[in-house]
């Protein structure tokens, strides 16, 4: 179970940006170096974990430690993966808010903004590409985008609005 | 009870942001309007720093945003709120674990949803855009950064770095 708790730290520790960034270094120390997984099992975790609510890398995580040790597996191996998050992103955050009204800082900040908005639209262009299939899809982005636009509905009310859409009308019909 | 309350909402973000990464931003953007933890323009600075730190974006998120509103038990509250759904709902699922994904109602849903958590990222993607693209100068840094990011696939780090630069040099 110590060894479980270090492969999580560390794969938290060296994995930038989450989600498919971490791919390549679970199957290194999942697949290969402890063979608790195969390649397709992990396969099945990342798309289990792109149906189920939260964060990728931790469902891939609970559903390991689970396989291995039961309950107290899971808890411990999801532990691992978001304590060296918590550690550096609270550092960080106790010594920004003390340099935050330098004018570098403040200048450096306004630029990484400005990359920000850039690398959103760089993700919602893949986004889009996978996502809005069909005609159904045109209609539950416009319906779900006039939603937040015009009524100022709230990201929850969307999501539960669209999977009941989703079910309606029926978009995988005939697909296997 | 701010611990409770961060708890709480956290746990929401958790439950309802399916997809993970950039999907929690729309409902990080929906704490920044209703409660005074971290404003737009943080949480935009939130993002980079996740991007460019170890861990899982929603995970990093979570922790700033906590630790803003109340400190290191802030951080612990909103952090373990948001991974709360995941632990429960797969240790519930891990047994029947494929017949779930392949469930026809499953697929059904989430080809309803991705579509909606586009929308819902285009909507912040604009929050950010109001925040960050105020002059011609901003809007042409922008321009080079969106075509560079779609041409030359280099890490988000290695972008938000130089974009850093750039802000001190044209004292943006």
């Amino acid at each position: 179970m110590g060894q479980l708790f270090v492969t999580f730290f560390k794969i938290g520790l060296f994995t930038f940006g989450g989600g498919y960034a971490m791919l390549p270094l679970l199957q290194d120390e999942i697949v290969r170096r402890h063979k608790w997984a195969t390649d397709e099992e992990l396969m099945d975790y990342y798309s289990i974990g792109q149906c189920t609510p939260g964060i990728i890398s931790v469902n891939v995580a609970t559903f390991i430690g689970t396989k291995l040790y039961g309950k107290i597996g899971g808890f411990l191996a999801t532990l691992a993966i978001i304590m060296p998050s918590m550690i550096i992103i609270s550092l960080i955050a106790a010594i920004l808010s003390q340099f935050m009204h330098n004018e570098y800082l403040k200048q450096g900040f306004s630029g990484i903004r400005i990359v920000v908005a850039a690398l959103i639209l760089n993700t919602l262009i893949d986004m889009w590409k996978k996502g809005v299939k069909g005609y159904q899809g045109y209609i539950i982005f416009i319906l779900a985008l006039s939603g937040i636009f015009f009524l100022n509905i709230s990201a929850i009310l969307i999501v539960i609005g669209a999977s009941i859409l989703g079910l309606i009308l029926n978009l995988k019909r005939g697909a296997k | 009870m701010i611990y409770l309350l961060l708890f709480y909402e956290f746990f929401k973000v958790g439950l309802f942001a399916i997809g993970g990464g950039l999907v929690t931003i729309p409902f990080l953007f929906d704490l920044a309007e209703q409660y005074p933890w971290f404003t737009a323009s943080e949480l935009a600075d939130m993002i980079a720093i996740s991007e460019s730190t170890p861990g899982p974006l929603g995970v990093n998120m979570a922790t700033f945003a906590g630790y803003k509103a109340g400190g290191i038990l802030g951080a612990i509250s909103a952090t373990f709120g948001l991974v709360c759904p995941s632990l429960i709902i797969i240790m519930l699922i891990s047994k029947l674990l494929k017949k779930f994904s392949d469930n026809p109602y499953v697929q059904n849903i989430l080809s309803g949803i991705r579509p909606a958590v586009i929308a819902l990222i285009i909507m912040a993607g604009v929050e950010i855009a109001k925040i960050s693209l105020v002059d011609y100068t901003s809007l042409l840094i922008f321009a080079i950064f969106a075509l560079s990011i779609r041409f030359y696939k280099k890490s988000p780090i290695f972008y938000i770095v130089i974009a850093a630069v750039v802000g001190i040099i044209f004292k943006l």
